[in-house]
């Protein structure tokens, strides 16, 4: 590899919060700094003052804040073009779920100034919707838990009718909680409704072993990447705090499945559950990198790098092998930060 | 009477740090004159004469603004008591 | 020296979690002119609060919804939905634009002929026609929707004595997969009752079935919705050509299409997520050309949108009367202008942009109107800019349902303007006066005298 000529590429990066549920900007940006194909500088981009990523300045050269999603794709564009300025970025990668709307929106308007994204269409963003995926599944002929949409409480009361218990309540946008029972259901459809609004999901529960796959589409119905894991240690959260490298090649024909028919443009992560008949049931479809994405890096499968290149229309060769048998263990660590850092990130909105 | 606590810590960037609890604040420039004045133990009518001076406002205003933020001052903590 | 500008010096508690000024400085660039107009000589010259219609946008914005439909499907046609903001000058606006008018009531239905409009293209809904009503509506030809089954046999006696043949459509109601489903109008898809109201009116041999409308709900966020709509529609069409070898002449969607405002709760500013005229056209004709009709036999497609065509062309302009603390410490912030004219405030949290220049410094504040009644709240939690009292300020969208629904409640209602497209303002409407509101009352003798 010729180091002395690699490109060096700017790339801002979000979800910096590396706290106990974490966000996957840290995991990208250490792929990022091993990729052998460019070289970095890496711009993160945070929404809160104490998001760690933000006093990790091994790893982060210079962070600007950002406005929340909820603020809509102007005052967020306005705020990219400043940034821009100070430092002219080659590619971002968002990596909220939140954000990815108004990123989707902006990103012919970012690739006029010469910012390049590599993120799903809004049609599939929308598709793979918690509350489509019933219709998602019949779509594209993928199995998944037989679910409900419902916006009535009257409605929990006749759940017997189509589903056996126990079952999954889900919120809009998170949190899911298994239900035994009717009454249980009932509590669970109002207590979820008060947190996120409705409709609540009411999803088929499906008894089974969890798995999870990484990978990352071109956009034309290529599998460039992919690494399955199965979590070791789950915390209090639901997170995986611990996970191993499995090779399940249903799990892989699945991932290859679902790029080849939505033709999936960037990164994702599946939430699989086999059953006892060793069924595999799509449970969710993340539509960006986990955080748990150095683990493909270190098997082997540099997805940071390799959507870095996708997002500069750079060749990539799919990767075809990884390391199995590698874990990941999860640490915190706790950073000495000067009050005059905190300082100027939280008036100046930028370190 | 209530003076605004020694021990806070203000920059120029508005950024007010309170050592005695690690609380941390933002004020707007306005904000920063007004805490600074304070602590050069300038009296609250001393503070609104030199508002009225410098800047476009009615005294009932001012009167009205200044003892507003005193009062979040000292919602927030920052003020103590002169012996 | 000059003086400097004044601010009112204000602290903020750094919170983790919470969004800092930087996320959220730029939502807020100052509006002070509308077309043309400067905010502060508006409200000097006609009085605070006023409304303000943009004839402009008003304009423009009809242009892109027509554009949308047009460029895509043969026949269409508009029809303004009284409802939605009846004031005459609003309505002409419309009519000039080529909208044939929309009406759910007697008052509507006189309002638009009064104004000119050719009966023959009222379309008048509603589940309340009096007989009156439709005595008149049926004599000048206008186009019925019928609501429900007793509404049949009135125009079944009507037309026996009039000796016409009303022209009729039949509000059809169904499930298109978005909640609430609205079943209280008109006959039900699912369960045959449209199909039975149809076969009546075939048999009856009274009246012309021209159409069928239907109208899913309002502020609608799915395109797809109206794609399902347009299909049970199309089906049913094709099923009468089929049983009676009738033609139906047009399919009407009724309205609902949602504006730029953002609903209370809703995560994403309805500026960004709110669907286009393109998205719900697209959706709208693709199942119309799909669907069983011949290509030279499709029906006149009709429109009664209203609220995604006038409400960015409204805005609420207002003073601030004055800033104080609630007893949590919050701050608040009293604007001259209520829910009382505001009446979307209930629904939608109205984007207000302060009408002079501010520092990026703000305040989480609550925004109050100036009524003497507590459920007179303008927007719960708004993160603004340091406002003075005597401030002005502009409230965005408000162009849909305020001006039909407003209150006279307590005071009276205030001036409305419309900037024509040279940016010349005209009154449309004048500010209430006492003398309005005493005009219509009566005293009965014996309660007149006062004791001294």
């Amino acid at each position: 590899m010729k180091t002395k000529n690699k490109r060096k590429l700017t790339i801002g990066v979000t979800g910096l919060n590396a706290i106990d549920s974490p966000g996957p900007g840290i995991a990208v940006i250490r792929g990022l700094r091993e990729a052998t194909s460019f070289k970095t500088r890496i711009i993160g981009l945070s929404y809160e003052s104490l998001e760690p990523g933000i006093y990790m300045h091994d790893l982060v050269d210079r962070i600007f804040q950002i406005p929340y999603p909820t603020a809509g794709t102007e005052p967020l564009l306005s705020r990219l073009e400043y940034i821009h300025e100070q430092e002219p970025l080659n590619v971002i990668i968002p990596n909220f779920d939140a954000e990815l709307f108004s990123f989707i929106k902006l990103e012919p308007r970012l690739k006029q100034m010469g910012i390049s994204l590599f993120l799903p269409t809004l049609k599939q963003f929308e598709e793979r919707h918690k509350a489509n995926l019933l219709d998602f599944g019949k779509k594209y002929h993928i199995r998944v838990p037989f679910s409900k949409i419902i916006y009535d409480p009257g409605e929990v009361q006749r759940l017997d009718k189509e589903f056996s218990f126990p079952v999954v309540v889900k919120g809009k946008f998170y949190d899911a909680t298994i239900a035994a029972t009717p009454e249980q259901a009932r509590t669970c459809f109002n207590k979820t409704a008060a947190k996120w609004g409705l409709p609540v999901i009411i999803q088929e529960f499906v008894d089974g072993t969890e798995f999870n796959i990484t990978g990352l589409g071109d956009g034309k119905g290529k599998m460039i990447a992919g690494v399955a894991m199965r979590k070791q240690y789950i915390t209090d959260k639901g997170k995986a705090w611990g996970g191993i490298s499995i090779q399940d090649p249903k799990i892989l024909a699945l991932a290859e499945k679902f790029i080849r028919a939505t033709r999936w443009r960037g990164g994702f992560e599946l939430e699989l559950m086999k059953d006892k008949n060793n069924e595999l049931y799509l449970l969710e479809i993340n539509p960006r990198m986990p955080a748990w994405i150095y683990l493909a890096v270190g098997v082997g499968q540099n997805i940071p790098e390799a959507l870095v290149n996708l997002a500069l229309g750079q060749p990539v060769e799919p990767y075809k092998d990884y390391e199995v048998g590698k874990m990941f263990i999860r640490y915190s660590w706790d950073m000495i930060v000067d009050r005059e850092e905190y300082e100027k990130i939280s008036v100046m909105g930028e370190l | 009477m209530m003076i605004i606590n020694r021990n806070i810590a203000i920059s120029e960037t508005g950024f007010v740090f309170n050592p005695i609890n690690g609380e941390s604040f933002s004020v707007n420039p306005i904000g920063y004159e007004v805490i600074s004045l304070m602590k050069e133990n300038k009296q609250a009518d001393e503070i609104m004469q030199y508002l009225l001076a410098n800047y476009q406002v009615e005294p009932e205003t001012c009167r009205k603004d200044l003892e507003d933020f005193m009062g979040m001052l000292k919602h927030h903590l920052l003020l103590e008591d002169k012996e | 020296m000059e003086k400097q500008r004044y601010e009112r010096p204000v602290i903020k508690k750094l919170e983790t979690g919470m969004p800092n000024k930087f996320g959220l400085r730029s939502e807020y660039v100052p509006i002070t002119h509308i077309e043309g107009n400067s905010v502060k000589e508006l409200l000097s010259t006609y009085g605070s609060p006023l409304f303000v219609i943009s004839e402009r946008t008003l304009r423009q914005t009809m242009e892109k919804a027509r554009t949308a439909f047009t460029t895509r499907y043969p026949k269409v046609q508009f029809a303004w939905s009284y409802k939605t903001n009846y004031l005459n000058a609003v309505c002409s606006v419309f009519h000039q634009e080529g909208s044939w008018a929309e009406v759910v009531s007697g008052f509507e239905y006189d309002k638009a002929v009064a104004l000119g409009v050719d009966p023959k293209k009222i379309i008048f809904n509603g589940p309340d026609k009096s007989q009156e009503d439709l005595k008149k509506s049926i004599g000048n030809d206008s186009l019925i929707h019928i609501d429900h089954l007793d509404e049949f046999y009135t125009i079944v006696n009507i037309s026996d004595k009039l000796k016409k043949k009303p022209r009729v459509a039949i509000r059809v109601n169904m499930d298109t997969g978005v909640y609430p489903m609205w079943d209280r109008f008109g006959f039900n898809y699912e369960n045959g009752q449209a199909w039975d109201a149809i076969s009546k009116i075939m048999h009856s041999k009274k009246m012309e079935l021209v159409g069928l409308h239907c109208h899913i709900g309002t502020f609608m966020l799915a395109p797809s919705a109206y794609a399902i709509a347009a299909g049970k529609l199309a089906d049913l069409a094709h099923a009468i050509q089929q049983k009676f070898n009738h033609e139906i002449k047009y399919i009407d969607l009724g309205g609902g299409f949602a504006s730029r405002n953002t609903l209370k709760g809703a995560y994403l500013p309805g500026i960004d997520s709110s669907p286009s005229f393109d998205d719900f056209a697209e959706a709208v004709t693709t199942a119309l050309i799909n669907g069983p009709f011949k290509t030279e036999k499709l029906p006149l497609l009709i429109l009664e949108t209203g609220r995604a065509l006038v409400d960015e062309a409204g805005f609420l302009l207002g003073t601030v009367i004055s800033n104080k603390r609630s007893s949590t410490g919050r701050r608040i912030t009293i604007l001259d202008a209520g829910v009382n004219i505001l009446f979307t405030s209930f629904w939608y949290d109205h984007k207000i942009t302060p009408a002079q220049p501010f520092t990026h410094y703000t305040e989480e504040t609550i925004v109050y109107g100036p009524l003497c009644m507590n459920i007179d709240v303008i927007r719960e939690n708004a993160s603004l800019p340091l406002l003075n009292k005597g401030d002005h300020v502009v409230i965005h969208h408000v162009g849909a349902y305020n001006m039909t629904q407003w209150m006279q409640f307590i005071t009276l209602r205030p001036q409305v303007i419309m900037i024509d497209m040279n940016d010349k303002p005209h009154i449309i409407r004048d500010k209430e006066t006492l003398g309005n509101i005493n005009a219509v009352e009566h005293i009965p003798e014996h309660v007149k005298t006062l004791p001294r």
